[in-house]
């Protein structure tokens, strides 16, 4: 175990780029020599529905790999040329990447019977899959960016979807709308309690704070298998309504795409407003400012006149409201009723995304939606039957995508993510 | 040197360090009384029937004991890795794939002939290495691109789940599932390649748990005594510093890493081959996140780990009687659990509430968990 | 430039007490501050110093006595307060966030905004004004995280005098300036005072205290035990004032008597983590029985010199022997083993383990070999024997050998360190800044013992910022000058103004003239 020492030659240990380049050429190679003349060289068609009039984009799909494979090639060549992340190689490594998307369904639907898929339909499911995973790195950023970690948004999320869920369920008049409203508004105002509760044990208790956010998780768990089996069900009311769908006027008319993209539920559009308002608020504003200072460096924070202990609660609780918020679309936008567990770690995923967007708004909010996305895919390629010779995929394989793809990413192409400077660190007042 | 050893003598019966876990654990059940007051219970009856659903009898104790025990080797493996700085979530994952590696092995035609103590060693050594692999691929992840192992075993989890219920349940082709089963589940493991039960309680007490107990003294003895230990120790307090005394920093990632997956995977593959001698998929969920949640209640100390995981699993297995006599959801015990950890975590509280004054031992004890956050 | 006696006092402390736990860092401190002066106060590291500005900027609260403020008795809840009452403060230190620009740190904490957004064009605005009043050049766009320390310090002095502050607090800013620098910053320093500020200033050099103060108190054991008048006093006046013993500058030592060369350097060129060629081109030798010391300002090349050289960093090109091994890729494990001994840079960060004890942390970098192991196991008699030895022998101050290292005040932390890699069967001894922040009395130790590991036949490479310590240690001496090493000569051959001058500008041409 000793002293055999490890001779590293770290002379000729190849770059980031150089990596993220040779992994593209040998895609690029084997989609255009292999995968593009073995795959069927029928049309297929990419629909943008819904009627009455929708949009069908037919192409060749041999023809399409082979493209992508060439756009790949050209995108590890300019890579491997430039030194510096220069504007070319940047833009080159951003077309890729997009149209990684796109490949991964031609190449589905080119190993399926079916000739044409939705592809309207596949983007509004993506972003409504990712709708609770932004919502939780939203929750997840506010904390962490004020120097909390927070592993308790699995907690939050379902310790406000089940209070919510609870409080419509006994509410009485389980049909009507304003007490939907309403108990969204309460599952709100928990997610901001629980956070309350980890703010309290983690900044003023200086409690480890991943202890902390375990025993959100744990209590979350306990407390609203606790409430259903002894509040909900004897109320009766199991099920309720969800949310339902409005248009933005205007927006939603727009062709093509407006209709599905624009006729939607409460909380997805509020998805949207919040990670723009969390970008806004955190790197717009003079309380922002201060948010990311007391995450950064609270003594020097503290120096200048800010109240460390008090930014940090704020942040917390912004976070827990949003996580609340992203609670009441698991008990009342996406399904109407709470079962135990039923947020199922998607507040891990949303830490996954959000240390996959390295602490940045739009980032993890890309974060969250490669994971809607590759969840709706995974659905998606299960419905179209692909098959590898005799050998039908199943659809854990499907299934697994997303986690597979993160990985990849993040061991590939994000490598090492660095935190707020404090975060983690409990700060101790001067006296 | 006699003085010496009297002040030893008196630190070691000095219940100081006791007393605090003991106070916070009071402390929780009391909390968790009022959520019972609250619906109309009485929480001495229900508290009652926890106990002697706990340890009531010696069926009730050997069933609490086998509940723990992959308990046990679960936290081991997060204590381990948190001990290098690392903190892993994957145990979940790594103890599944160690429990599929486990029931597959015992199946094999090769295994039936072989006489026990040959068969369950061959079991345990499949599940300790396929839990290595598994938590070996975040930490040589970690170590070569800086990927953060909380993504990396959280992804695993998800993928471990995935693929073995498909191992389990295909049926076109048929991998692992047993065909004459009307429910997706392995064929039974060769009774060669089962651990000798104990007490046959439900669930069973069997060899597995002195294994787990065997392991947390082995871990301690690693850690306190072997290079190795010292070197985990150190990349784990101060990563610099263990770069600057020359110790392979990311190799100790790995090496840390893949016992702690081995760990995990062990206490799978004891589960088979001293439980259910089968796998279905579903089973075993939660056991690698109450894990968690016991090794932070040990502070990653493996001794202490022991009881930790008694307490946990035994309030899991007395929480059934509990529902049967007095009606009450077990969901009741999970309250309790998180505020015995919240407790024992914030013993500010359990210190204010019972007016102790903290001592200087417990000042340096604590270890700082979520400073490793960033990574390197 | 005297200030009148009869000036109005403007911040006054008095009898000022503070405890922590197991220390009394102030005991009944008198101090006061008249306008328009530069009032140093001086004191070892440890005196207290810090603990008193910390009051006086309302960072802590103290235990006993008052703070005033032109008079008038104030309470300082928080530094907010202290501020408002035109006090700022520059941290030895310093609190600015790396990832910041420059203007987002000085507007922290007083920001304004327009509708709700940040709004820095008035601060931008503000610095440019305070940049060119007071000689204080910073661009209110740089992200602070990438500008030198010297700029750094300006930026904090920008946003003391952004916040209006009328009395300004200096902890111990000198410590990171070359000779150079730190003239010019007096130069800044007299400029703020002529318009109309006064000034604290906080160190531990005898010299600055003379070139600067308008009057003089000095700490010690966080008593205030005299006061001095710049004008009369002697450096060793201070000097034993503030140590409180008699104290000896010139460390005792015979002429050195070279060997062979053990650490040969070829053409080395190093590049930092951010990819930044820090080291080019360099060549030295260090000889057996000699001191080679590295002067420098920080920050031009001598921690990537010092890491390419122990094996923690690998050059870009050049070579590397040590007695004839070429050690240029090899990692520190092989290089340690070969006898070469490091006293880091940064001591909590890479020379122990705070965390764990002084047994422990006497083996940190020896733990794999004999007889500290037994194949793969470890042995706890040799281990104690060693931290026992070395707790004795290099004078650690300490309740006992199990005691962690992180209990232990930073001259004993730095005497562990020491005495590891002096106690092992070093052939060389590359040593980096080894007595920032210590007290007189370890700075002596630990000078001593480097010079009698020279007169063993070590080879001891020598890297400090601290001008006077290369000047007193070292055999030759040489300045790292933006990565290349210039003015290598015999100690006895060169003056202080020489290295002075080629720490700032890299050549001896303006010594001729």
């Amino acid at each position: 175990m000793t002293g055999a020492t490890t001779a590293r030659d770290r002379r000729f240990r190849l770059t980031h780029l150089q990596t993220i380049a040779v992994v593209l050429g040998l895609l690029g190679v084997a989609l255009v020599g292999y995968v593009a003349p073995n795959v069927t060289s029928d049309d297929r068609t990419f629909g943008f529905e819904p009627p009455p009039e929708p949009l069908d984009v037919t192409f060749p799909a041999a023809t399409a790999i082979a493209v992508i494979g060439i756009v790949y090639l050209l995108t590890a060549a300019v890579s491997l040329l430039e030194r510096r992340g220069t504007r070319w190689t940047r833009t080159a490594l951003g077309v890729s990447g997009a149209l990684f998307f796109p490949l991964v369904v031609i190449v589905a639907l080119a190993l399926s019977e079916t000739r044409s898929t939705n592809v309207t339909q596949l983007l509004v499911e993506s972003l409504s899959l990712g709708t609770p995973i932004a919502l939780g790195a939203m929750a997840g950023l506010w904390s962490e960016r004020s120097g909390v970690v927070n592993i308790g948004i699995e907690g939050m999320m379902l310790g406000s979807a089940g209070v919510g869920f609870m409080v419509y369920a006994i509410a009485g008049d389980a049909s009507s709308t304003s007490w939907l409203v309403a108990s969204i508004g309460v599952a709100i105002l928990t997610g901001g309690a629980i956070a309350a509760l980890h703010a309290l044990m983690s900044v003023t208790f200086r409690v480890d704070q991943i202890i902390s956010g375990v025993v959100i998780n744990l209590l979350a768990l306990g407390v609203t298998g606790f409430l259903r089996s002894e509040v909900i069900v004897p109320s009766g009311v199991t099920s309720g309504i969800t949310t339902s769908a409005i248009g933005l006027p205007l927006l939603s008319e727009i062709p093509i795409l407006g209709p599905q993209l624009f006729t939607a539920r409460p909380i997805f559009f509020a998805m949207f407003a919040i990670v723009f308002a969390s970008w806004w608020v955190l790197f717009r504003t003079p309380f922002g400012l201060r948010v990311r200072s007391v995450g950064e460096h609270p003594s020097a924070a503290e120096t200048v006149g800010i109240d460390v202990i008090r930014t940090r609660y704020l942040a917390v609780i912004i976070g827990g409201l949003i996580a609340g918020l992203g609670g009441a679309w698991f008990s009342m936008e996406s399904q109407g009723g709470f079962q135990d567990n039923m947020t199922n770690g998607t507040g891990f995923i949303a830490l996954a995304a959000l240390i996959f967007g390295k602490w940045r708004p739009w980032t993890a909010f890309g974060g969250a939606m490669l994971f809607g996305f590759t969840r709706a895919l995974g659905s998606r390629l299960q419905i179209l039957g692909v098959e590898l010779g005799d050998f039908e995929v199943p659809s854990e394989l499907w299934q697994s995508l997303p986690f597979v793809v993160t990985i990849v990413v993040v061991a590939g192409l994000i490598g090492r993510a660095i935190p707020p400077a404090a975060v983690g660190k409990p700060f101790q007042r001067s006296r | 040197m006699r003085r010496d050893l009297g002040a030893q003598l008196r630190r070691s019966l000095d219940l100081q360090p006791l007393l605090v876990p003991l106070l916070a654990i009071v402390l929780a059940f009391v909390s968790g009384a009022i959520a019972i007051l609250a619906i109309g219970s009485d929480p001495i009856e229900a508290y009652a029937a926890l106990v002697r659903g706990m340890v009531g009898s010696t069926d009730r104790i050997a069933a609490s004991l086998g509940r723990s025990t992959p308990f046990i080797g679960a936290a081991l493996a997060v204590a381990f890795a948190f001990r290098a700085g690392l903190f892993n979530i994957g145990a979940e994952g790594q103890l599944l794939v160690g429990a599929t590696a486990a029931a597959w092995v015992g199946t094999w035609a090769t295994v039936r002939g072989l006489p026990g103590v040959v068969a369950v060693p061959v079991l345990l050594l499949a599940g300790i290495v396929a839990g290595g692999i598994w938590g070996g691929i975040p930490g040589a992840l970690k170590a070569r691109t800086g990927a953060h192992e909380v993504i990396v075993t959280i992804m695993l989890n998800a993928i471990a789940l995935l693929y073995v219920r498909w191992l389990v349940s295909s049926q076109d082709p048929v991998i692992l599932r047993d065909p004459g089963a009307t429910v997706p589940r392995t064929a039974t493991i060769d009774d060669a390649a089962r651990l000798p039960g104990i007490v046959d309680s439900q669930p069973p007490l069997h060899w597995g748990f002195l294994v787990m107990v065997a392991l947390a003294i082995l871990v301690r003895f690693v850690l306190q005594r072997t290079t190795f230990g010292f070197e985990v120790r150190t990349v784990g307090t101060n990563t610099d510093a263990a770069r600057y005394a020359g110790m392979a920093v990311g190799r100790t990632i790995l090496v840390t890493m893949a016992v702690s997956g081995a760990f995990a995977g062990l206490a799978g593959a004891g589960e088979i081959s001293g439980t259910a001698g089968f796998l279905s998929p579903g089973v075993f969920v939660s056991i690698g996140f109450d894990s968690i949640a016991i090794a932070l209640l040990a502070r990653a100390n493996p001794l202490a780990i022991v009881p930790a995981a008694i307490l946990w699993g035994s309030m899991l297995s007395g929480a059934g009687l509990m529902q049967q006599e007095v009606g009450l959801s077990i969901d009741v015990v999970r309250i309790v659990q998180a505020l015995v950890l919240l407790f024992v975590a914030a013993d500010v509280i359990v210190r204010t509430v019972f007016r102790l004054r903290k001592t200087r031992d417990d000042a340096l004890e604590t270890t700082d968990l979520a400073s490793g956050w960033g990574g390197q | 430039m005297p200030v009148a006696p009869d000036a109005p006092v403007v911040l006054e402390g008095r009898g000022i007490t503070k405890t922590f736990p197991g220390v009394i860092a102030n005991q009944d401190v008198d101090l006061t501050l008249r306008a328009g002066e530069i009032h140093c106060l001086l004191g070892e590291n440890g005196a207290g110093k810090s603990t008193l500005m910390n009051v006086l900027y309302g960072l802590y609260q103290p235990d006993g006595g008052e703070v005033l403020v032109h008079g008038e008795p104030v309470r300082f809840g928080s530094s907010a307060d202290a501020i408002a009452h035109g006090i700022g403060m520059v941290h030895q230190h310093f609190q600015l966030i790396p990832t910041f620009t420059v203007a987002e740190n000085v507007a922290l904490g007083n920001e304004t905004s327009r509708r709700g957004v940040l709004d820095l064009d008035g601060t931008r605005e503000r610095i440019r004004d305070i940049s060119s009043r007071y000689g204080l050049h910073v661009d209110p766009d740089a992200v602070v995280g990438e500008l030198s320390v010297g700029v750094q310090q300006r930026i904090e002095l920008v946003k003391a005098l952004y916040r209006d502050a009328e009395i300004l607090i200096l902890d111990e800013p000198t410590a990171v300036l070359t000779p150079g620098e730190v003239d010019e910053f007096f130069r800044v320093v007299r400029g703020l005072v002529d318009k109309g500020k006064s000034i604290i200033f906080i160190t531990h050099k005898l010299r600055e205290v003379l070139a600067v103060a308008d009057r003089i108190t000095v700490l010690r054991g966080g008593r205030a035990v005299g006061s001095a008048d710049p004008t009369t006093a002697t450096e060793q006046d201070l000097a034993n004032l503030m140590v409180g013993r008699d104290v000896v500058f010139t460390v005792d030592k015979g002429p050195a008597s070279p060997g062979a060369a053990v650490l040969v350097i070829e053409g080395l060129e190093v590049t930092d983590g951010r990819g930044v060629t820090t080291v080019t081109d360099l060549d030295l030798t260090v000889r057996a029985g000699e001191i080679l010391g590295i002067a420098g300002v920080e920050g031009n090349g001598q921690r990537e010199l010092v890491e390419a050289v122990t094996g923690m960093r690998t050059a870009s090109a050049g070579t590397i022997t040590v007695l004839g091994t070429d050690i240029t890729r090899a990692n520190p494990r092989t290089v340690a083993d070969l006898g070469v001994g490091h006293v880091p840079e940064d001591r909590n960060r890479h020379g122990v383990v705070g965390a764990f004890s002084i047994a422990d942390n006497v083996v940190l970098n020896q733990y794999h070999k004999a007889p500290f192991s037994q194949r793969a196991l470890r042995r706890e008699g040799p281990t104690r024997e060693l931290a026992r030895t070395i707790v004795r022998d290099f004078d650690v101050r300490t309740p006992g050998i199990d005691a962690p290292v992180q209990t232990l005040s930073g001259g004993n932390q730095q005497k562990v360190i020491v005495g590891r890699e002096m106690t092992r069967d070093v052939k060389l001894l590359v040593v980096a800044q080894p007595t920032r922040g210590l007290d007189v009395g370890s700075i002596e130790f630990i000078h001593r013992r480097i010079v009698e590991l020279r007169d063993r036949g070590v080879a001891v490479l020598l890297v400090s910022a601290e001008l006077d310590e290369i000047l007193s240690l070292s055999d030759r001496v040489g300045v790292l000058y933006r990565g290349r090493l210039v003015g290598e000569h015999d100690r006895a051959d060169t003056t202080r103004e020489e290295i002075g001058l080629l720490m700032a500008s890299g050549s001896r041409a303006e010594v001729a003239t």
